[in-house]
């Protein structure tokens, strides 16, 4: 009964998003202030609805209810309770219908904290939600619906797949979903502005909370994956090139270069219709993961089952949303006006230049995950585009990126004296290029061209955005203010940027040094057998039987000692699933700042003889310590009250910001 | 304002090609859609075994037993994760008409090796083709993948992706039950 339940507030919750994808629309355009107040009720109706319906799945899970076929699939009696709540997302139907409720989340979020905008930009920015949520409402009711019964009931269920039995993927989803879904907020703004014909800077200030929110979402979520990745797959390895992580990272990318444009267009007016492009384009890249993903289009360790139903439905929905708002941008875009000018030497340009490294960027990862499809669509033959070209690419734009990103954080806007620039950052040019010479000796390189090139490049991040803060102090006490005052809510926008380019540092330097100095060793090990990796003795003292819940897991005990002092006692486990017979390999791994010691087990060679591999991971947490900085940058930045005071501001006057059209 | 329409326009230019090749892709399900070689013999090749470098591994190794051909390489993660199932596959039915060989695709003979010597041999034998001469006309798209050959040397199947328990179970095991029962 209660799946049931959960099916008509799928179909309720689709009824409303029909209506609010029409009704507040077409009130804007005649003016019907009832109708376009609706948006607001109805996309709080749908995402109770919404709210009920992901209740039911989670009650089936808990209540072990086989005899539905998503959780016969995907769920057994034996499984931990926190899993069956988590593989409610751990596959396509569920994973989908996550999805609506956090489209439903951020429309009724829009309807919350949009009370001092125009009505009209309210009722569109909903229309343009509600048309979202009827397009993944139609795609699970019609192909994927996760409430559809099994008959007759199997007595158990199938058990979830291993690898997601991890609390590191009972977050990733949520985080990853809440990223991808966010950025269509960006681009409901973006149609509603360009349908209203209205692209001016409170549009800008308007989507940039929003923008900001949802790129901090995708950071974590993709930072979450590439550290689940790195324990749980055993090997060692933290992001793969896989045509699904490339999905993850693809918004990623253009979502970065959007929130850059934003601020250029917000401050300045500039770069509007480029700005508005992004913030299509980057939806764009989120639906097309969602079809790379569903569709089965290429292959991938992480692909949902895959079914022709549902990538043809995907590739339809595309065509209409990204087909769709591309029209009209080419319709619209050209009655935008330019905007502020600039000249070569400014901030502006420096912002440029960083949205072509990004998109370049974008456009490369692109071409390298749809390569195969491509070659083989154009009868090329077969191609498969592997990690090193990935890495290749990334290596040649990436430090343009981070040059840039020095020198533009001290650049003024609209026009700056090369000269003057130079003078700010002479400080940290020097100390920059002494650290270019400390590196580049043997004993810190280690001959390698990269470790001088990728540590001077996070010197150069890091000492330019000090030099940038100490210049802020010096005018802020010139200016009779006290340095303190400046940490005062009105400036969190620039502290959040500042947190969120030092987590660019602390990143660069992560991959330099894991990228060239991980020491990575499979040996064979009898017990009392050792190996020396990096400095650390790993003393295999032998295996025993532990018992899981749902599995039982032979599980190694490694000591580990640096010179006669025992560092840690490791215990990496290999665990055979009872229902689906799947072995899983659970790394053991010792965190550090400075270095991470990981050891999991091969494969048993008899005789209490396993295969092992011991990795020696330096500096491998700056990689999601950089991630993690940048999303709390993110966080810093819409704290600024700039944004609410911006959209309180708009209440008294609306008749003036109505005017502006 | 008129010289900006054309500017506009590009992006959706761009996007109607993109959907032409995602179009074309959904048609060509890489993981289910046959090899254009399901049906036909294996084509013609000659490569050096990994193991020793003087023998040599032609087509004509592949008749007489049904084989389970595994593109594989160290590089590629997916490949680790299924070696397990290619040991268990190798001991259950080794012998009995069947057998697991490889084709070792774009590696370096050293790492193979050491992948091999570490995590165990499955394989009856493995040829070493670094440079993709024979990979490209048996068609592989990325390791690893699976072809099933049966012992007049014909190609009957064709696996994209890693093997794991329940691809063997549901598809290649009973393939290769109806293999040995043809002849």
């Amino acid at each position: 009964m209660i799946p049931e339940l959960g099916h008509f507030a799928l179909i309720l919750a689709l009824v409303l998003a029909l209506v609010q994808a029409t009704l507040p629309l077409v009130g804007s355009f005649t003016g019907n202030r009832n109708w376009m107040n609706a948006g607001r009720s109805l996309a709080y109706g749908q995402l109770v609805f919404l709210t009920l319906a992901i209740l039911a799945l989670i009650h089936a899970f808990l209540a072990d209810d086989f005899s539905v076929r998503y959780v016969a699939a995907n769920s057994n009696s034996l499984l931990p309770d926190v899993y069956k709540v988590s593989a409610v997302w751990g596959a396509h139907e569920g994973s989908l219908l996550l999805w609506a409720l956090m489209l439903g989340a951020w429309g009724a979020a829009v309807a919350a904290l949009s009370k001092s905008l125009p009505l009209t930009m309210v009722a569109r920015v909903l229309a343009v939600m509600g048309m979202n949520s009827i397009g993944f409402l139609l795609f699970m009711l019609l192909t994927s619906n996760p409430f559809e019964r099994l008959f007759p009931a199997p007595l158990d269920g199938r058990d979830l797949n291993p690898l997601l039995q991890d609390p590191g993927l009972v977050i990733h989803p949520p985080m990853l979903y809440m990223g991808y879904v966010g950025f269509s907020v960006a681009f409901a703004f973006a149609i509603a502005a360009l349908i209203g014909g209205k692209l001016d800077s409170a549009w800008a200030r308007w989507s940039r909370p929003w923008t900001t929110v949802a790129w901090g979402f995708l950071t974590i979520g993709i930072a979450l994956g590439s550290w689940w990745a790195y324990y749980e797959l055993g090997w060692g390895g933290w992001w793969f090139w896989d045509p699904v992580e490339n999905a993850s990272l693809l918004p990623w990318i253009l979502g970065t270069a959007l929130l850059h444009s934003l601020a250029v267009t917000e401050k300045r007016g500039a770069f509007k219709s480029w700005t508005v492009l992004l913030a299509l384009s980057t939806y764009a890249l989120v639906l097309l993961g969602a079809f790379l993903v569903r569709s089965g289009v290429l292959t991938s360790v992480h692909a949902f089952a895959t079914d022709p139903a549902r990538g043809t439905y995907i590739l339809m929905f595309l065509c209409v949303v990204v087909g769709g708002s591309l029209a009209l941008y080419a319709w619209r875009a050209p009655a935008v006006s330019g905007g502020g000018r600039f000249t070569l030497v400014s901030r502006e340009s420096f912002l440029l230049a960083n949205n072509l490294l990004l998109v370049l960027l974008c456009s490369l990862v692109l071409l390298g995950t749809l390569a195969p499809l491509v070659y083989e669509a154009l009868s090329l033959g077969k191609i498969s585009v592997g990690f090193p070209w990935f890495n290749k690419m990334f290596v040649a734009v990436t430090p343009f990126i981070a040059l840039a990103l020095g020198a533009g954080v001290l650049a003024r806007w609209k026009q700056d004296d090369a000269w003057r620039l130079v003078q700010q950052l002479r400080v940290a040019l020097i100390l920059t290029g002494l650290v270019l010479v400390a590196t580049m000796i043997p004993f810190f390189s280690h001959g390698y061209l990269w470790v001088p090139i990728g540590i001077t490049l996070a010197a150069w991040v890091l000492f330019s955005h000090l030099a940038s803060l100490v210049e802020r102090w010096r005018n802020k006490v010139r200016l009779g203010g006290g340095i303190l005052a400046d940490f005062g809510s009105h400036s969190r926008s620039y502290y959040g940027m500042w947190v969120a380019h030092v987590g660019v540092a602390v990143f660069i330097v992560g991959i330099t040094m894991v990228s060239h100095f991980e020491v990575e060793r499979d040996v064979r090990v009898s017990p009392g057998d050792y190996v020396e990796v990096a400095g650390y003795r790993f003393q295999f003292e032998g295996s025993g039987t532990v018992p899981g819940p749902n599995y039982s897991a032979q599980q190694g005990l490694v000591n580990v000692y640096s010179g006669d002092r025992l560092v840690t006692v490791l215990r990496p486990e290999k665990r055979t699933y009872f229902v689906s017979s799947q072995v899983m390999t659970q790394a053991a791994i010792r965190p550090g700042l400075f270095r991470d010691l990981y050891v999991s087990l091969g494969e048993p060679l008899g005789n209490g003889d396993w295969s092992m591999r011991v990795y020696y991971k330096p500096y491998v947490r700056w990689i999601w310590l950089g991630s993690i900085l940048m999303a709390l940058g993110g966080v810093i930045a819409i704290s600024d009250r700039r944004y609410r005071l911006a959209t309180r501001a708009f209440k008294a006057p609306k008749g003036a910001a109505n005017a502006r059209a | 304002m008129n010289r900006f329409k054309n500017w506009t326009l590009l992006p959706l230019a761009l996007f109607v090609v993109l959907v032409g090749f995602l179009g074309y892709g959904l048609t060509m399900d890489p993981s289910k859609v046959p090899s254009p070689l399901i049906g036909k013999p294996v084509p013609e090749f000659e490569l050096p075994a990994l193991t020793n470098p003087d023998r040599s591994i032609t087509h004509e190794d592949l008749k007489g037993a049904i084989s389970l051909v595994n593109v594989w390489a160290s590089w590629c993660p997916s490949c680790r994760a299924e070696h397990k199932t290619l040991m268990a596959l190798a001991q259950q039915g080794a012998g009995d008409g069947f057998r697991v060989v490889g084709l070792n695709w774009k590696d370096e003979r050293d790492d193979a090796l050491e992948m091999l010597r570490v995590f165990g041999d499955p394989y009856t034998w493995n040829a070493f083709d670094p440079d993709n001469r024979v990979g490209l006309h048996f068609g592989v798209y990325g390791a690893p993948e699976t072809f099933v050959i049966d012992r007049q040397g014909i190609i009957r199947y064709k696996h994209i992706g890693p093997l794991d328990p329940r691809v063997w179970e549901q598809t290649l095991r009973p393939l290769v039950q109806q293999l040995k029962a043809e002849s």
